[in-house]
């Protein structure tokens, strides 16, 4: 029996494709996450046409203004990306999960990849309707932005892409924590915190916040004038935004691999 | 074949498992006993690879389970009857793990029907009730037809018919020729299922034997087991002193209270 039992496992082993696909079964089945996404889209179009509407002044950044629809869903895309994580930790799934794919690093890249798949097409539809929407709104004296001027195409799609990455800050910081309240907290207010206990020693630090970078770097067309605060240039910003992204997911993988589950 | 070899861990200054070792044999049922808080659910999780043993290894067909190329496949373990996301349907869960290891969706519905949550697939397990939920664990358990089969105290929250099926279920598994392991607290449960015990207390090994041979040093198997054990009950009751019958043995009914 032993014999033939094993000579019917098939060839090879689980690979990344086959962590991939469980995570995507995962995500798609709890309505938590279409629930936020679809707040997410909402927000996004009823924030862009509020700020539209209200718009008087013709030389502002109406584009960056139209994209502060998504500021609301940067918020719910990090906290549903700490939810991925934590939402395992406080189920007991992330024994189920790990039985499955003892791997550890593969099996957040995984999870990473799916989340962050999702989260971009999430980020780039909220970003683009809330441009056209913002747009479309503007009262008849003010003429709409359009995606071929300078800078404003690059600024919609950079703000979708920030959406990702601060999804993806969100499921590092779930791993890293574990502890879904805690994590939220972190997301939330710690960046912040330790933002401004580094300001002590730089000044320019509100240029680093990952939500301000968003805001201000990755979705402007016009830069922001010395006097508001010192914001990093969009490539500069993403960057930033990766590199923050890139260290939580590795410090939370590391840490993954490390602990018992 | 299960192999665990010096095993330790210890959390803090609690040492949970201490120099354990055991084999775990093919084709038998073999219990996995000990008090609460001996030490059982600490080994699963090391065999499992989801705890690293302080010292000690563990081998399952002689490999590490981080080894193992189909992981599902070649075991299927029940830890907790909550590992899965209480929003999620039964289906989901399954599906989401057949998918890990290349399983076919068509044996997510074969084990649906082998537990008896075929009609309740769809809804969210977070609704499950205990028995329920154990039956989805078993299910997940089974799912890759797998050659080892661990379960962590299978029988909790099942019903009187339930405890009966998961009998006749890990017999036949038995039979299959399957390596299965079985931990309870229920010595009554396990002379009734296991032909082979593994006993320990406060994490160490007190017996590697038959279900006979233990039950042949006492005037019954539960006797054989209290001696065994006696020293190794971590929250003992108050002595119900006073009570008739509670004289012959002593701390018998707070045993069973331990447990």
């Amino acid at each position: 029996m032993t014999t033939s039992e094993l000579s019917r496992l098939p060839r090879g082993h689980y690979r990344f494709s086959h962590a991939a696909r469980m995570e995507w079964i995962k995500l798609r089945s709890l309505h938590s996450t279409w629930w936020g996404l679809a707040i997410t889209l909402t927000a996004a179009i009823g924030i862009a046409v509020a700020v539209g509407v209200n718009t008087k002044d013709a030389s502002a950044d109406l584009t960056n203004n139209a994209l502060a629809g998504i500021s609301l869903g940067l918020l719910l895309i990090g906290v549903l990306g700490v939810l991925a994580m934590t939402g395992e930790y406080s189920s007991r799934s992330i024994r189920a999960t790990l039985a499955a794919i003892p791997n550890r690093p593969l099996l957040l890249a995984a999870k990473a990849a799916v989340f962050g798949v999702v989260a971009l097409a999430v980020g780039e539809a909220a970003a683009f309707i809330a441009f056209f929407a913002g747009g479309a709104t503007l009262p008849g004296t003010i003429p709409a932005p359009a995606l071929g001027q300078p800078g404003v195409l690059r600024a919609v799609v950079l703000a979708g892409v920030g959406f990702c990455l601060i999804g993806l800050i969100g499921l590092g910081l779930g791993a890293i924590i574990r502890h879904t309240a805690a994590a939220i907290a972190v997301l939330v207010g710690g960046v912040y915190v330790i933002a401004q206990i580094v300001g002590a020693f730089a000044h320019q630090v509100m240029g680093y916040i990952p939500i301000s970078i968003v805001a201000n770097s990755l979705s402007v067309v016009k830069p922001i004038a010395q006097g508001e605060g010192h914001f990093l240039s969009p490539w500069a910003g993403l960057g930033m935004l990766c590199l923050y992204a890139a260290v939580t997911l590795g410090i939370g993988g590391w840490l993954l691999a490390r602990r018992d589950a | 074949m299960i192999e665990a070899h010096g095993l330790c861990k210890r959390y803090g200054s609690t040492v949970a498992v201490d120099e354990l070792s055991f084999d775990v044999r093919p084709g038998t049922v073999t219990g996995f006993l000990g008090p609460n808080g001996s030490g059982k659910s600490t080994t699963m999780r090391m065999i499992l690879d989801l705890d690293a043993p302080d010292a000690g290894q563990v081998r399952i067909g002689g490999r590490r389970y981080r080894e193992l190329r189909w992981p599902l496949r070649e075991v299927g373990a029940l830890l907790e009857a909550t590992s899965f996301h209480p929003g999620r349907s039964a289906r989901a869960h399954l599906s989401a793990l057949a998918s890990s290891n290349d399983i076919p969706r068509s044996r997510v519905e074969e084990v649906l029907g082998i537990v008896g949550l075929a009609e309740a697939a769809g809804r969210r397990a977070g609704k499950f009730s205990l028995g329920m939920a154990q039956r989805l664990g078993i299910a997940a358990a089974l799912l890759g037809d797998p050659e080892v089969v661990l379960l962590d105290e299978p029988v909790n929250g099942l019903d009187p018919e339930g405890i009966r099926w998961i009998r006749n279920l890990l017999q036949s598994l038995a039979a299959q020729g399957r390596t299965v392991f079985v931990s309870s607290h229920l010595i009554s449960e396990m002379a009734l299922t296991a032909e082979h015990l593994v006993v320990i207390g406060q994490g160490r090994l007190l017996a590697d034997t038959s279900v006979a041979e233990l039950a042949a040093r006492s005037a019954s198997l539960e006797e054989a087991f209290l001696e065994l054990t006696g020293a190794a009950v971590d929250y003992r009751g108050s002595n119900p002193g006073g009570y008739p019958g509670a004289t012959a043995t002593p701390t018998a009914g707070s045993r069973r209270r331990a447990s």
